[in-house]
């Protein structure tokens, strides 16, 4: 059957399992549009492009499938560009389709056209120009291939206007081969054997899991491996609800501010078994102090993560899940007569005590809100039943110290990019995935305010999206940071023109809810949280609250600054 | 140190970008690049000579396997392998040089391709090391004009120890 270019593309979706997409309307991508009511998809319609990707990006973190974005040429692309790199730093399948000026008009400078395969490139996974109706089938299904395969990302395709009007016989390929692109997944059985030999010698064994586990849905081999073994688990930040925040042997996230516990545990360790990172620098802190005593395992798919910032004994270039598997069935041989857990009791009892000494704990005094007792309250309310998106800087960071995840993919949140605005458009996405869900975004008076258009997209689709504002009327990291290593010289980071978040909830449709006496919190917050509708609850915090601890940036992870 | 990579790619729009964004994004050198299509069809060959400590070499060679469009990458300094460049120059050849610059013609077995009253254009190939040595000598009359294709290689048949 004889289909036009447009049509493929629904039919290629839908082949490849997409009932979603987010996207904006334009000139470029007008007969596309003029296909969606014909097909069984549900296309969202955002206010802006970047909501877009967020709102794509952010479904795909929550379910595991390939998130949809289309939006049209020109700025219409551009506009998804910080969407699109916000995905690629951490790993998330996506494939956005771009609208593209005809064929025939591609590199006249014509109205709307920019050249966004160049401008994505480094950026996607992988990206695709069309230039030819015959050709749509076979890369629509590379494209859903290479964002989900391997380690996923998101892949860009450019559809020029012409090949969506024109037709051609559609044949959805069955199988695919590409000669270039083949992921790894199997791991190495001496390596793993090498990795267990190094396990059972070790006395001060710590797991450190990234985002790795959790796109490769590993986390219950983790969770097997940290058990079995007693050994300590620390995640980095994409590795929140790899392993389960309320077990004993959860140390809290490391890094530039992590728990003490955790990069003391870091320090002191002579065992690292990292799985699924790649030692951001947020991460190590000075990477010649980084884990000074330990010897390192390093599971991760990709085999740019190893070694690209530390050395390491014993690589596995696998699947998370595969590797752990392996690991197990070797662990497993091995503990049958000796019970390793044993012999990392002093080691136990002495991160117990760093974190007896040093534990997080919501500061007290003051007249006003505490912003962690906020995030604290959140998760006593919830019991951690929610899925929590953050914005970007001091409210992501005490959403990851005060909300303790027990499951995989309920904390999203943007980590290799630090996108501020990106919390509340994802969080649409989140919800658009699990209608019955409670979806939190906790943000900040600055973050909420880069895509704070989305409001429009959540009130119409009736999405009981909760935002909770940690209002300080600054940029509160930025501030922190100038406050601690630039004299307090707060340029630009005062918000004094912030607008009345209730009246802008409200002038959208929104509920709205302020708070600023802290015995007013617990019960707005449980209304809030009840509620059917979009709500923001704007919180008056203390404004020169920081994030402690603290890792200098540069500095080793045991020079943390405590208060 | 310095490195040869026989880089395989597709050889479609853009591989190029994808290859030299690859180098510029990351800080990685390149000395020289090379491309030019294969037997195969729709398969080009990119050779790019590159700098780098051992850890950075390494970082290149998984990132440039990383591309979707990269077949295959090979490291030709790991095995045993034939590298020339060729190499354009335009020297000053006044009558009372010109014999001189001949005999150095002569010596690395270049061709003489171009001549004019004053001027001679040699075409010579060879490895690195010669390509340098003849450039050395040839200064001292005056180049004019150069223009080096880059290091092309290829594996040896006999991979034999030393």
């Amino acid at each position: 059957m004889k289909l036009k270019g447009s049509q493929i593309l629904m039919e290629s979706m839908i082949k490849e399992g997409v009932d979603t997409i987010f996207g904006f309307p334009g000139g470029a991508v007008l007969d596309i549009y003029h296909q969606i009511p014909n097909y069984p998809l549900r296309h969202i319609l955002v206010r802006h492009e970047q909501g877009a990707v967020h709102a794509a990006d952010g479904y795909a973190r929550a379910t595991g499938r390939v998130g949809v974005a289309l939006v049209t040429s020109g700025p219409g692309a551009t506009n998804t560009v910080t969407g699109i790199a916000t995905a690629y730093l951490d790993s998330v399948p996506l494939v956005v389709f771009t609208g593209q000026v005809p064929t025939k008009l591609i590199g006249n400078d014509a109205f709307q056209e920019v050249d966004i395969v160049g401008i994505t490139r480094p950026c996607t996974k992988h990206n695709y120009l069309v230039k030819n109706v015959k050709d749509l089938a076979k890369t629509i299904k590379e494209a859903f291939y290479l964002a989900r395969s391997g380690r996923p990302g998101p892949v860009l395709v450019d559809l020029p206007k012409d090949v969506m009007a024109d037709t051609c016989q559609f044949d959805y390929p069955e199988r695919i081969a590409m000669r270039s692109y083949n992921p790894h997944y199997e791991p190495n059985l001496r390596q793993v054997r090498k990795a267990v030999s190094l396990i059972k010698k070790a006395r001060r064994p710590l797991i450190f899991a990234g985002g790795g586990v959790i796109s490769a849905n590993a986390h219950e081999e983790l969770t097997w491996l940290a058990r079995a073994l007693q050994i300590p688990v620390t995640t980095s930040m994409m590795g929140l609800g790899a392993f389960p925040g309320n077990d004993p042997l959860w140390l809290g996230m490391l890094g530039m501010h992590g728990t003490y516990v955790a990069n003391m545990g870091i320090n002191n360790s002579d065992l690292l078994i990292s799985v699924g990172v790649r030692f951001d620098d947020r991460v190590t802190g000075k990477l010649e102090s980084f884990a000074p005593e330990a010897k390192l395992i390093h599971i991760d798919i990709d085999p740019t993560s190893i070694r690209k910032n530390v050395s390491v004994d014993v690589p596995i270039v696998a699947d998370c899940r595969l590797a752990l598997q392996a690991l197990q069935t070797e662990l497993e041989k091995l503990l049958e007569g000796e019970d390793l857990s044993q012999r990392y009791i002093s080691w136990r009892d002495k991160l117990g005590a760093w974190n007896e000494n040093q534990p997080l704990c919501c500061p007290e005094g003051g007249d006003k809100i505490k912003p962690q007792l906020v995030v604290q309250k959140i998760y006593e309310i919830t019991q951690g039943e929610a899925i929590i998106t953050t914005e970007v800087g001091q409210n992501q960071m005490w959403a990851t110290q005060f909300f303790r995840y027990h499951r995989p993919r309920t904390w999203i949140s943007s980590g290799g990019l630090g996108t501020m605005g990106y919390g509340f458009p994802a969080a649409i996405g989140v919800q658009i995935a699990f209608p019955d869900s409670l979806v939190i975004d906790i943000a900040g008076d600055g973050s909420i305010q880069m895509n704070s258009q989305e409001l429009a997209t959540a009130v119409s689709y009736e999405l009981p999206i909760k935002i909770i504002i940690l209002n300080n009327r600054y940029l509160g990291m930025v501030r922190q940071w100038q406050e601690l290593f630039y004299d307090r010289n707060y340029c630009s980071t005062c918000m004094h023109h912030n607008p009345d978040f209730v009246r802008l909830a409200q002038a959208y449709g929104a509920e709205g809810f302020r708070v600023e006496d802290v015995k007013e919190l617990e019960p707005v917050l449980r209304q809030a949280l009840a509620s059917k509708k979009t709500t923001i609850v704007d919180v008056v915090v203390e404004e020169e609250e920081n994030v402690y601890p603290m890792v200098p940036a540069g500095a080793g992870l045991g020079e943390m600054l405590l208060v | 140190m310095r490195h040869t990579l026989s880089v395989l790619v597709e050889n479609e729009p853009g591989v190029l970008s994808r290859v030299a964004g690859l180098f510029s994004g990351r800080g990685f050198n390149i000395e020289s690049l090379n491309v030019a299509p294969t037997l195969e069809q729709g398969v080009s060959l990119m050779t790019i000579v590159t700098d780098g400590e051992d850890q950075i070499i390494e970082q290149i060679i998984k990132q440039l396997r990383k591309l979707v469009s990269v077949i295959k990458v090979v490291d030709m300094n790991e095995i045993k392998c034939v590298d020339r460049e060729m190499v354009l120059i335009k020297v000053n050849a006044m009558d009372q040089y010109r014999a001189e610059v001949l005999r150095i013609v002569d010596i690395f077995r270049c061709k003489v391709v171009d001549v004019s009253p004053s001027e001679l254009t040699l075409e010579a190939t060879g490895d690195r090391g010669k390509v340098s040595a003849l450039i050395q000598l040839l200064t001292r009359f005056g180049i004019k004009e150069i223009a080096r294709t880059g290091s092309v290689t290829m594996r040896r048949s006999m991979q034999t120890d030393e």
